[in-house]
């Protein structure tokens, strides 16, 4: 009946910081540019989690246990995604972007925030079945070791698996989704050798660089995270490792207003948030952004 | 009271009934934001297109990083939580489900509690969830308001009793008595 104890919201403002900083000095993860009102939801609930009582003790554990950092660092990447999420993204590519893409001896794809994989194997679905997948590689990255891993063992719910069927056919899928997976018991394994073109590799937005030329970008639901100005930043990194007239494929939801560098950018379905890189180097944005 | 500056509504089944019936009473000079969470299955844009038809005030769907703005409702986007920066501008997060639902009432509330704390007003009306209870109870911790549709004249009720039960409520109201009480409220 009676309503929790307020928290003292400057305090806990600081020991925020304090958190972030300790990580970052300690363990090298820099949270301090992520969007404060999600950063603190996960936050309190890592601290919920592992039955700490504030945000203090979190970070005395987070300096003194061994291996909790591991633990933090799964608590506060982007865990959540499906096959095929947002069906209208999926057939857009296909059959707007993919042919496109066809011209080239070489397809390369950089997934920027691969999670646990989803996404990644929907590409390699998408390729396949445009008859582009031996010319193709895909780069899938995340700065959390703990999501790689996941991604590179392709191993969901099954229960799951009834959505992204119908995200599959609603994308403009051929066959059916079965046809790339094998069951047990309460899991679905994706085909490995869906795997075959797709690199995992350790990459973090925040801090590491261009490190491949690529004809498409895909970064759904990362950026929502980011503060305006690393939302700018990592958008310039993803133009610097486009060719130009690469595309770039974001959330459905995500707004590139505030972002300078989205005016390198040209719209080939802004509802969709699916952008190419325009052909012209515009100097004025080039600078400040870099 | 200070004079409130955001009433944030939550409601999940029969909640487009509910919310026609709110959002057509609602006083049109109504300075504050209108913030709605409403589970829904369908489209966001036919649900704003829907309230709009009915609503005193323009129906937008928030939009990420863009500012709340004054005598407007803005409706939570589908598959995503709503959250709100201190500088009151909106954020979204893909975070996992609460209550099997997001965007999350209960999510929405926490953070209209965390960033206009004893400016807010809290609504729950109609759903067969337990969803917004906590956050009910987070915006009466920090001095905000709470509203609940009474168990009685909602379509469905399990929503309004698990919010009575966990938070509370400063107002516990017919769905036709929500509308003018938010008017005398915010227009003092």
């Amino acid at each position: 009946m009676t309503a929790a104890t307020p928290i003292d919201l400057e305090l806990e403002q600081l020991e925020l910081e304090l958190f972030v900083q300790a990580l970052r000095r300690r363990h090298g993860h820099d949270f301090s540019e992520y969007a404060p009102a999600s950063l603190i939801r996960r936050v309190r609930q890592l601290a919920s989690d592992h039955r700490c009582a504030s945000i203090s003790e979190l970070t005395a554990r987070l300096l003194h246990e061994a291996d909790f950092e591991m633990k933090v660092v799964r608590g506060l990447s982007v865990p959540v995604s499906e096959m095929f999420r947002d069906p209208v993204v999926f057939r857009a590519l296909r059959d707007r972007v993919l042919p496109m893409l066809a011209s080239y001896p070489q397809i390369n794809i950089w997934q920027a925030g691969c999670a646990h994989g989803q996404e990644v194997y929907s590409l390699a679905i998408l390729l396949e079945e445009a008859g582009l997948y031996e010319r193709s590689h895909i780069f899938a990255t995340d700065f959390s070791p703990d999501a790689l891993e996941r991604a590179k063992d392709g191993i969901y719910p099954a229960r799951d698996a009834q959505l992204w069927s119908r995200n599959y056919l609603h994308a403009g899928g051929t066959r059916t989704l079965a046809n790339y997976y094998s069951a047990r018991y309460d899991f679905i394994k994706l085909h490995e050798r869906l795997r075959r073109n797709i690199t995992f590799a350790n990459h973090n937005l925040v801090v590491d660089k261009v490190f491949c030329e690529a004809h498409l970008v895909m970064c759904r639901n990362v950026l929502i995270y980011f503060s305006n100005p690393l939302q700018n930043r990592t958008l310039a990194l993803f133009r610097d490792s486009l060719v130009r007239g690469g595309y770039l494929c974001l959330g459905i939801r995500e707004t590139l207003d505030f972002a300078p560098a989205a005016a390198d950018f040209s719209a080939v379905d802004a509802k969709l948030r699916l952008y190419r890189r325009i052909s012209q180097a515009s100097p004025g944005h080039a600078d400040e952004t870099t | 009271m200070k004079r409130p500056e955001l009433i944030a509504i939550g409601c999940s089944l029969g909640g487009l009934n509910a919310l026609k019936v709110v959002l057509s009473a609602l006083d049109a000079r109504l300075p504050q934001a209108v913030l709605v969470c409403c589970h829904t299955a369908g489209s966001v844009e036919v649900l704003c297109r829907l309230l709009e038809s009915h609503s005193t005030l323009p129906v937008t769907e928030a939009a990420e990083r863009r500012p709340v703005a004054g005598g407007c409702v803005h409706v939570a986007p589908g598959g995503y939580h709503l959250l709100l920066e201190n500088d009151r501008h909106f954020a979204l997060s893909v975070d996992e489900s609460v209550c099997f639902s997001r965007p999350s009432i209960d999510v929405m509330f926490g953070s209209v509690a965390d960033v206009y704390q004893s400016n807010a007003i809290g609504v729950v009306l109609t759903g067969a969830s337990r969803d917004g209870a906590e956050g009910l109870a987070r915006i009466r911790s920090r001095g905000g308001l709470a509203v609940v549709q009474t168990p009685a004249s909602a379509e469905a009720a399990a929503m309004p009793q698990a919010a009575l039960d966990i938070a509370g409520a400063d107002h516990c109201l017919s769905l036709e008595e929500i509308a003018p009480l938010l008017n005398r409220l915010c227009l003092r």
